[in-house]
């Protein structure tokens, strides 16, 4: 299933957030947002994923989501939103309990194991950590099969070294079984080390400023890869006086 | 130059101290007994301590402390049991329906700061002035508590959370359910603390009227014959109750709560 949108604009009451955006988000691909920040990513998200209206235009699906796919768009937040009071397994079951799925337990065991959870299925979100429990919300994300993952700064909240075991995590699930993601980052190194297509926003209002490609394959991505440095520092390019002026704006919220 | 640093962090921290409340309540009857044992303090101003120990092995040993008692925990254990249901039923509906909450808040706000005591009389022309006034006013003023609790309990849940329910299809009961009420759940136990301890300072009141059993016609009665070691053994026991009620809350937030950090 592809998710297209068609001349997108959306307004907070008088203040324009995103303006006539037109975009393609191909299936079995990681289609990364970056922008400045201030400049609509997450909004874009919330309308990707039917969280919110777009003020004009349209937001597409093109094709039937996979058999067996409970829940076509599915988010993985910035700070995991995971039920405190529900174990790992429980947060899991969660979002199955209400498909009445035959083999709830299966699907569990089976999303714990592509996490590597399987030992901590017991344990409460309070005993977790931040790595760990961001690697429950993927699970929780894998058990509803869906058609498009919708990261919003999966990584954000987290510690460095945990981003880089994390995006490791993130790499190997996609080799295994190649999934669609709308990822939503601030953070250049995430997007050329996950993303197939980068779309870059420009600040508020945020337009389509340039979507850039990178044929590497995920697997073969390495740190000091002069193709994938080049790519991060052209990036940079694209957005350091953005984000410098975006910087200096006042809030008007 | 070689001093240390000085030290200046610690405190603004509470750290459990052991025993010490055990030593102010015995200091402080200590002190009662010996005052009045020594004249210092007539026995009008104050009972003696261990006359009001004599009074109480009597209320035992003659069966009426259970004569007592028995009435009115049923009375509390209804009145405050129809008051908290009502209550948190009242106040998750505010919590989720906006036009609960328009409609509702100001009443809420109105009922407040009516001093429950004062309806006794009206209570007794619409419930009898058998069990049902007083059941009525023990319910009553667990009632208004326990909804300003809840629905600034269901205020307070997690927004992300309940987002993240939509984002996955839950059905809006499932969200309630599984989301809602778990999340409100700290603010409503500890709004229940403050509601059952009103109860039990209802029971006197309740109890003003139509009522020939019950620690509050105890106490009243010890009261108007200005017998101060019946009195303290009363209120000795109302005491006792606050504490049991409250330590049920706490084993009950321990256990239900075990997953708060």
């Amino acid at each position: 299933m592809d998710l297209k949108l068609d001349a997108v604009t959306h307004r907070y009451s008088d203040t324009v957030v995103l303006r006539d955006i037109s975009l393609d988000v191909p299936s079995g691909r990681i289609t990364c947002i970056v922008g400045p920040s201030g400049c609509g990513k997450s909004t874009l998200l919330r309308l990707l994923g039917g969280l919110e209206k777009p003020s004009e235009g349209a937001v597409r699906q093109l094709g039937a989501p996979p058999q067996g796919c409970l829940n076509a768009l599915t988010y993985i937040f910035q700070d995991f939103a995971l039920l405190p009071w529900r174990t790992v397994a429980g947060n899991v079951a969660l979002v199955l309990e209400d498909h009445r799925v035959e083999n709830q337990s299966e699907i569990i065991a089976d999303v714990l194991a592509r996490t590597r959870l399987t030992d901590f299925a017991g344990a409460l979100p309070k005993q977790l950590s931040g790595g760990m429990k961001q690697r429950v919300a993927i699970a929780r994300a894998l058990a509803v099969n869906p058609a498009v993952m919708l990261m919003d700064e999966p990584l954000s909240a987290l510690d460095s070294q945990t981003r880089e075991l994390l995006m490791d995590d993130l790499v190997n699930l996609w080799t295994r079984t190649p999934f669609t993601a709308v990822y939503v980052t601030h953070n250049l190194a995430e997007a050329v080390r996950l993303g197939h297509r980068i779309v870059v926003l420009s600040r508020r209002p945020g337009e389509v400023r340039e979507i850039v490609e990178i044929d590497t394959p995920l697997e073969a991505r390495a740190h000091g890869d002069p193709v994938l440095d080049a790519q991060q520092q052209h990036l940079w390019g694209l957005m350091r006086d953005e984000a410098a002026a975006a910087d200096a704006e006042l809030m008007n919220v | 130059m070689s001093d240390q640093v000085p030290f200046r962090g610690g405190g603004f921290a509470p750290v459990p101290v052991r025993g010490v409340g055990i030593v102010v309540f015995v200091v402080l009857i200590a002190l009662a007994e010996w005052g009045t044992r020594s004249g210092w303090i007539s026995s009008l101003t104050l009972p003696r301590p261990s006359d009001v120990l004599g009074t109480f092995a009597e209320l035992w040993q003659s069966g009426l402390l259970f004569k007592h008692l028995l009435p009115s925990l049923s009375r509390l254990a209804v009145g405050a049991t129809t008051g908290a249901i009502a209550g948190i039923t009242i106040g998750v509906l505010i919590g989720l329906f906006a036009y609960a909450r328009a409609g509702l808040v100001p009443l809420v706000a109105a009922l407040f700061p009516i001093p429950k005591i004062a309806l006794l009389p009206l209570f007794v022309i619409w419930f009898g002035i058998d069990e049902g006034s007083k059941y009525a006013l023990i319910a009553f003023g667990t009632f208004t508590p326990t909804v300003v609790a809840t629905y600034a309990a269901v205020d307070n849940v997690d927004r992300t959370l309940i987002r993240m329910g939509q984002s996955f299809g839950l059905s809006w009961w499932s969200i309630v359910r599984k989301i809602v009420l778990p999340g409100a759940m700290p603010g409503i136990l500890s709004g229940l603390r403050i509601s059952l301890t009103i109860a039990i300072i209802l029971l006197v009141a309740a109890e003003m009227l139509g009522a020939e059993y019950g620690i509050g016609a105890y106490i009243l009665e010890a009261g108007s014959l200005y017998d101060l070691e019946r009195l303290f053994a009363g209120v000795v026991i109302l005491s006792v109750l606050g504490v049991i009620v409250s330590s049920i809350i706490g084993l009950l937030e321990r256990h239900v709560l075990r997953w708060r950090v």
